[in-house]
């Protein structure tokens, strides 16, 4: 199938086999996935348009966790490219036989795939698949430790409100500690030249995190007047055995954005969220739904991001 | 029992001092003679010219798996892997199904390592019954079955009480607890050391509070009891002060380190190689760099091989499911010999006292010596040899261990158990 002309000039400079974290990924990287994934925004009507770039080509969601947005966001990103998709359920396979991961991913492969999409609750996972499959592999999240397209569409939805990332300051607020957003769009965002700013209590948030170059507080009113973006992060109670603050109540009154807050912020700051949101924990709904609100503009980029990334593990690829 | 001749060797045995190139002599499976005269005559004569003549090794901190996990390894295939890894003894921890808290199960296992007929094994038994960490189990029944020591091997006793009456009461028998210091609440569900790379890959911790705290509860109860405690696998600088401290008190404190502690760091879970998913974790340099001191100055007594195994299948899956461990019998001296030795850290004498002579005093038998009429458990070692880790040659049954196609200086040529070669290292 013959390259559309949007996407001629990306065509062979990816050169990479999987999408495994933005750690790896050079600033050029980044900015080619951000690239593709704004042409394709462009020119396919907001990514509705369907194309026939990958026909021929299979690709496999291969979750172990549970996933709304994101297993679906890869489920339409390769079918608007014409690709052919399979969805796998871990469990209703053979992994509850007692099958091993390795040679179910294996026997997947078997049947002529080209790209897998795997989420899993334990870090290194895709990458381990990664160095065992011949085809390309996508990390749709892995425990906390990445989840580089939502690091992408975050990044992409900044860009697309403020042009640039470089000098901007961006907030995460939250679940630092379990969260493979927070950890992707770190190195994404410093990769582009913004300041990162990791806040939250002190638990899940340790000074450690001032080793990767970030600006660590636990004191959101402080910090908000100076930032351009504010990345909202979910409370991962579930990955936690004993709570890191004392009450949902203190820490909505500690971290929550509020009406209050948005007082106190710049006139134009972005509220981001990856989702799903608890309303009145980590956001209040006003704030949510407000004007500053761009929740569902990373939803939407997240397809774009998706389909920029599919394309160039597949045809978009530098042939060696 | 023929007379075997071991020439122009360099003769290590710290346990008299001895380091130097000299002849030895067996005779009746014991050691017969040391600074023999060349001619003397012998049915069988060693050229160990250019390689180390040492007390044989002893492990005191090897998983034996069956009966229940034969899948991982067998008592036969545990004996037999120590042998080509340089061990003429080793201590068998109950890492077993049903668990080693009866007089039957020490008798099996003593048997099952007589019909194997390779190294020396000797049996630990449990602290508590099932290993459940409530009950003290029978000590002194086990103790008379052939139990030399009492561990609940990779689960350590939690409860304070437990462990001060075990301590209390091994002393009728002269016998140590073998306790691994982890406060399993603050480890809980961690899978690497607790630093900057665990929080770059979002793996679980395992701070080294979780040891350096638990370390310090197991000697304030050793102290108070006048028990003999062994500390398995320590691997944190906390706990090496802590000890230090221990010692000045003259508390009857002992330890060990697992050797592959010495030839990685934590940036080794980069890679998220299940075969690295190790208990104690691959601890961050400042730590090694703790523990190598503690060696040093005689902190810490032992380096054990912390052998682990488990069947490809158990760790064939996502790293925070896989079993903690990795077969290390047949590695531990060349990583002791690459990382310590060749690095310049530690001597041979050091390390020979390390790997022999202390774990025999902790475990309270006659070996680790060189001296006239001493067991003749003896290890050749060829400190310049280079050789590839290639796990397919395994004896072990299993085969996970991360350092497969690693080249390592110094290993093994010969294993002599009671005057008798049972293992010779063919090169080619």
């Amino acid at each position: 199938m013959e390259t559309p002309g949007f996407l001629e000039p990306f065509q062979g400079r990816w050169t990479k086999r999987h999408l495994l974290d933005l750690e790896s990924l050079t600033s050029d990287e980044i900015t080619l996935l951000l690239d593709v994934a704004q042409a394709f925004k462009d020119s396919t009507e907001n990514c509705r348009r369907k194309l026939s770039i990958l026909t021929g080509r299979t690709s496999v969601n291969l979750f172990f966790e549970d996933s709304t947005r994101t297993r679906t966001s890869f489920s339409l990103a390769a079918r608007r490219l014409g690709a052919d998709v399979v969805e796998f359920s871990a469990s209703s396979s053979s992994l509850s036989k007692g099958e091993t991961l390795l040679d179910t991913a294996k026997t997947i492969e078997s049947m002529c795939i080209d790209t897998l999409v795997c989420r899993h609750k334990a870090p290194g996972t895709p990458q381990m698949l990664a160095k065992n499959l011949d085809c390309g592999v996508i990390n749709a999240g892995d425990g906390p430790h990445e989840h580089p397209t939502q690091g992408l569409l975050d990044i992409l939805t900044i860009r697309q409100h403020r042009g640039t990332l470089a000098g901007k300051t961006v907030a995460m607020v939250g679940d630092i500690a379990h969260s493979r957003t927070a950890r992707s769009n770190i190195w994404g965002l410093q990769k582009l030249g913004a300041h990162v700013i990791v806040c939250g209590p002190s638990t899940l948030v340790s000074r450690r995190w001032e080793e990767f170059g970030v600006e660590v507080s636990h004191d959101l009113d402080s910090i908000l007047p100076r930032c351009d973006v504010l990345n909202l992060l979910r409370i991962q109670f579930e990955r936690q055995y004993t709570r890191p603050f004392p009450s949902v109540r203190e820490y909505a009154l500690l971290y929550a954005m509020d009406r209050k807050r948005m007082e106190r912020a710049k006139s134009d700051i972005l509220i981001m969220a990856p989702g799903p949101i608890n309303r009145g924990v980590e956001i209040t709904p006003e704030v949510a739904d407000g004007e500053h609100s761009v929740i569902l503009h990373q939803v939407n980029n997240g397809l774009a991001v998706r389909m920029a990334a599919m394309w160039l593990l597949n045809d978009g690829r530098a042939t060696s | 029992m023929p007379r075997t001749l071991i020439l122009n060797g360099r003769v290590i045995d710290p346990s008299q001092g001895i380091d130097r190139i000299t002849n030895l002599l067996i005779d009746e499976g014991r050691i017969g003679a040391i600074d023999v005269d060349a001619n003397t005559s012998a049915a069988r004569v060693i050229d160990a010219s250019g390689k180390l003549v040492v007390p044989g090794l002893i492990d005191l901190n090897v998983q034996i798996r069956e009966p229940g996990f034969e899948e991982d390894e067998t008592i036969e295939s545990a004996a037999f892997a120590a042998l080509a890894g340089g061990f003429t003894s080793i201590a068998a921890i109950s890492e077993t199904n049903p668990p080693v808290d009866s007089a039957a199960a020490v008798t099996y296992l003593g048997r099952q390592a007589t019909d194997a007929d390779h190294c020396n094994v000797y049996p630990v038994a449990c602290v508590s019954s099932g290993r459940q960490g409530e009950e003290m189990a029978e000590i002194g029944i086990l103790n008379n079955a052939g139990a030399i020591a009492f561990s609940d091997g990779q689960r350590p006793v939690s409860n304070p009480e437990l462990l001060r009456r075990a301590l209390e009461y091994t002393l009728m028998f002269n016998r140590p607890v073998l306790n691994r210091p982890e406060m399993v609440e603050l480890s809980r569900d961690g899978v690497m050391h607790d630093g900057k790379v665990s929080t770059v890959l979002g793996l679980a911790p395992m701070p080294t509070e979780a040891e350096d705290v638990m370390a310090a509860r197991d000697i304030r109860i050793c102290e108070a009891t006048g028990g003999k405690l062994h500390l398995l696998g320590i691997s944190c600088s906390g706990t090496v002060e802590i000890l230090r401290r221990a010692k000045m008190r003259s508390v009857g404190v002992t330890a060990s380190i697992c050797a592959y502690q010495f030839a990685e760091t934590d940036e080794a879970m980069r890679d998220f190689h299940t075969s690295f998913k190790l208990n104690p974790p691959l601890r961050s340099a400042d730590h090694i760099k703790a523990c190598i001191a503690g060696l040093k100055d005689g902190t810490i007594d032992v380096i054990a091989s912390g052998h682990a195994p488990r069947s490809s299948e158990k760790k064939m899956c996502a790293i925070t499911e896989a079993p903690f461990g990795m077969v290390g019998l047949e590695t531990a001296l060349g990583l002791v010999s690459t990382h310590l030795v060749a690095a310049g850290h530690l001597d041979w004498s050091t390390v020979i006292k390390a790997m022999s002579f202390n774990a025999a005093q902790v475990l309270g038998l006659a070996k680790g010596t060189l001296q006239v009429g001493a067991d003749a458990d003896i290890t050749i070692i060829d400190p310049q040899h280079r050789w590839t880790v290639d796990t397919t040659d395994y004896r072990s049954k299993s085969f996970n261990c991360p350092f497969h196609g690693v080249e390592l200086i110094g290993r093994a040529v010969e294993t002599i158990v009671g005057g008798v070669s049972k293992f010779r290292y063919d090169a080619a």
